[in-house]
């Protein structure tokens, strides 16, 4: 049942209203002014988005609300409307998105409030949320794909938001080429979509793919492609590396952009075409693989990285490959549902990183810290539980939404014929060993950040921790603590899953065969002891090496050297990249310039057709003698030959 | 017996000969004097063929021909004497300004 309203705009508007205030003026408002128009804003759309998701609430997620805004696009064949749409899927990521986003804007006053570049970092934000919730509530490829590059465009200004730095500044840059790759992906897959079904809209891609338009062949194509676009946006294998530079940025946009929202648009794009995804069962299956092995991957790298926000970033990407790994296997609610509780607990660790950054004047290396818990109290206290929500231990938000995942993974097998023995459970496998690491690692984190002896320089003075930024991170920990129990499965609440089903039921049901198992509670409640296990054992590991005898992590990491280099190094994977694509691509330009352009085109097309002008310019001017006789005799001369000619060959005379 | 042949034969030594002046001399004058006599040797092979053909139109283009060779010669005096004013001579080889 679908309900008109004018209102859905508003929600995306009102950030944008605050960007283009902020942008404007913002140098010319008092910083006071400034922050109170950033936040007032998101805040405000927040609020509407939860009076307007209210109705959505009351329907058990049935009802949709309906915003046309304007016909953008009106061509023989091809018509592209801008409208919103709020279902129970867009509802969730509005809230998520508008919600956290609040929180980090308050945050940020406190984080940025001695930067010269206060409005201007607002402006940005605002115009991140704008788009990002032009992304979720679109409802046809384009306008989605507005909010794509949208947000794309956010995190390119932000990540080099302090762009005096060059480092800085070329990390936006990778980021945002990085995307384009997968963008290309993006739009070849949108326009084979609209190739089959004439349509880019999402009711209309559903009622052609309904009606048999897209043959399984081109829905594998589009998915194939579609996902590619995700993994650069959402930072999965092969195009990940852009996401652990992209830390050069303000620690809140980490947050934000980086970890709770933007980066998990491939995943909601996914979720949001799953009718699509559901009939395509190999490119499921790639999804599941990719997004299993980037989980595995990037978690073996968090372990060795001495950058707070590098681990913390590795720990996304790894996070992001569980919520592929869910969307893969066909259970797109729970990747819905851990986007939602990683939003939370990310975000939360995110800022407390922030806190602790902060409260160190910039100080990023784990190495040096140590011995923090007593000096940041709230800090610690809200990473702790976020910690623990992302190592999967119950009753934190991350077990129910992660042992989802792997249950899901574990509890079905793939629809395509070559990957149907093994596809889920080699993700399920990869996933399971990824848990044991990502609490390895975030364990380890906060032994080296907060427990332990203090291993700061002497000159470092620990800053107190301020208010407006201690209250977001408190609300995101008891966020973190309580956000999964709307879907804990394992304890019989399937309220998440219900009201996912208007969306995402068929298309799950569609997508995997279900295992013998599956509905056996022993097996379900086995496979959770296994994700709790693993994490204690990750929790037992980093307790002993990194608490109980702090000398042993350095004496590993020298008897196994490759290894730990190799991981340490990222698997240099970046200077693979160099050397793969990015060499090559110098080279070619570098041919292009100095042969291509400068022999050939300058030398041989514009100067040389100037050299031949002149050339025939001096020769014929030296007909021209000034000499009336030499005129005469050439006058004289052609007569000559012409009547010669006439007469010789013509035969006339 | 004087034929049409004998005219044109005429003509055309006059005309060579006219050629060969404006072709050898340097004098500014007797180019123009050759001329004339290219234009005159015209005028005859336009007469011999009016004689020979019995049409009198022949005749009035010969006058044609000498009122726009009296003109001419005007003009051309005139132009050759402005030189001279200019630059003190008649000779071809030396008024060269047009050079490319």
């Amino acid at each position: 049942m679908d309900y008109h309203t004018s209102m859905l705009l508003w929600i995306p508007l009102l950030p944008l209203f605050g960007a283009i205030v902020n942008g404007l003026f913002g140098r010319r408002l008092p910083r006071k002014l400034s922050a109170a128009i950033g936040c007032s804003t998101v805040g405000a759309a927040f609020v509407l988005g939860v009076w307007a998701s209210l109705r959505i609430f009351a329907s058990h997620g049935e009802e949709r609300l309906v915003d046309n805004v304007y016909s953008w696009i009106a061509v023989e064949g091809l018509s592209v409307s801008v409208s919103f749409v709020l279902d129970a899927l867009s509802v969730v990521m509005v809230l998520v998105v508008a919600g956290v986003s609040f929180l980090i804007h308050i945050y940020s006053i406190g984080y940025m409030k001695d930067d010269p570049s206060f409005s201007r970092y607002f402006a940005y934000l605002n115009l991140f949320v704008f788009s990002m919730l032009v992304l979720v509530l679109g409802d046809s490829l384009p306008v989605l794909f507005v909010g794509w590059e949208g947000v794309g465009l956010c995190s390119y200004l932000l990540i080099g938001f302090w762009f005096e730095n060059p480092v800085k500044a070329a990390a936006g840059k990778k980021a945002f080429i990085v995307n384009r790759i997968g963008d290309l992906g993006f739009l070849i897959g949108m326009f084979t979509l609209f190739g089959a079904t004439g349509t880019l809209s999402i009711d209309g891609l559903s009622q052609g793919v309904a009606g048999g338009l897209v043959t399984p062949a081109l829905a594998t194509a589009a998915c194939i492609l579609l996902f590619i676009g995700a993994t650069g946006k959402s930072a999965q294998i092969p195009l990940y590396v852009w996401l652990p530079d992209a830390m050069e940025g303000p620690t809140p946009v980490s947050a934000l952009i980086h970890a709770a929202t933007m980066v998990t648009a491939g995943v909601y794009m996914v979720a949001r075409l799953s009718f699509l995804y559901s009939m395509a069962p190999t490119a499921s299956a790639i999804v599941a693989l990719v997004g299993g092995a980037t989980a595995f991957y990037a978690a073996t790298i968090g372990i060795t990285q001495k950058d707070i926000k590098k681990v913390l970033a590795y720990s996304t990407i790894s996070q992001l490959g569980y919520m592929f790994v869910a969307v893969g296997v066909g259970a797109y609610f729970a990747g819905v549902f851990h986007l939602m509780t990683h939003a939370f607990f990310k975000a939360c660790l995110f800022l407390g990183s922030g806190a602790v950054i902060h409260a160190l004047s910039g100080e990023q290396d784990i190495t040096k810290m140590g011995g923090l818990r007593k000096k940041l109290p709230w800090t610690y206290w809200t990473f702790l539980i976020s910690t623990l929500a992302i190592a999967g231990f119950p009753p934190f938000s991350g077990f129910f939404s992660k042992d989802e995942i792997l249950w899901q993974a574990l509890s079905t097998s793939s629809n395509a014929g070559w990957a149907a023995g093994w596809v889920h459970l080699t993700a399920y496998i990869l996933g399971l060993l990824g848990a044991a690491i990502t609490s390895f690692y975030m364990f380890r984190l906060v032994f080296l950040t907060f427990h332990g002896e203090s291993r700061l320089a002497p000159e470092v003075h620990v800053h107190h921790e301020m208010k407006v930024m201690s209250w977001p991170l408190a609300i995101l920990a008891m966020l973190a603590l309580v956000g999964g129990w709307v879907g804990a499965s394992l304890f019989g609440v399937h309220g998440f899953e219900h009201f996912l089903e208007p969306v995402l039921g068929a298309a799950q049901e569609a997508a995997a065969v279900v295992r013998g198992f599956a509905h056996s509670h022993l097996a379900e409640w086995g496979a959770a002891a296994a994700s709790v296990g693993v994490g204690l054992l990750g929790l037992f590991l980093a307790w002993a090496l990194y608490l109980k005898s702090p000398q042993t992590p350095d004496r590993l990491a020298d008897r196994w050297r490759p290894l730990y280099l190799l991981v340490y190094n990222k698997y240099w994977l970046d200077e693979i990249y160099d050397f793969l694509v990015i060499k090559p691509i110098y080279y070619f330009s570098v041919f292009l310039w100095r042969v291509v352009d400068v022999i050939i085109i300058d030398g041989l097309g514009v100067n040389g057709s100037a050299r031949f002008v002149r050339g025939l310019g001096s020769t014929g001017s030296r007909l021209q003698s000034g000499n009336v006789q030499a005129y005469a005799f050439w006058l004289f001369a052609g007569v000559a030959a012409i009547l010669l000619y006439l007469a010789v060959v013509v035969g006339i005379l | 017996m004087i034929t049409i042949q004998h005219y044109l034969i005429l003509s055309a030594v006059l005309f060579s000969v006219g050629v060969a002046g404006v072709l050898v001399r340097r004098n500014a004058l007797v180019i123009l004097m050759s001329i004339e006599l290219m234009l005159n040797a015209a005028n005859l092979a336009l007469l011999g063929f009016a004689r020979q053909l019995g049409d009198v139109s022949g005749h009035g283009l010969a006058v044609f021909v000498m009122t726009v060779a009296a003109a001419e010669a005007a003009v051309g005096l005139a132009l050759v004497l402005a030189v001279f004013r200019h630059t003190k001579t008649v000779n071809v080889d030396e008024i060269r300004a047009l050079r490319g």
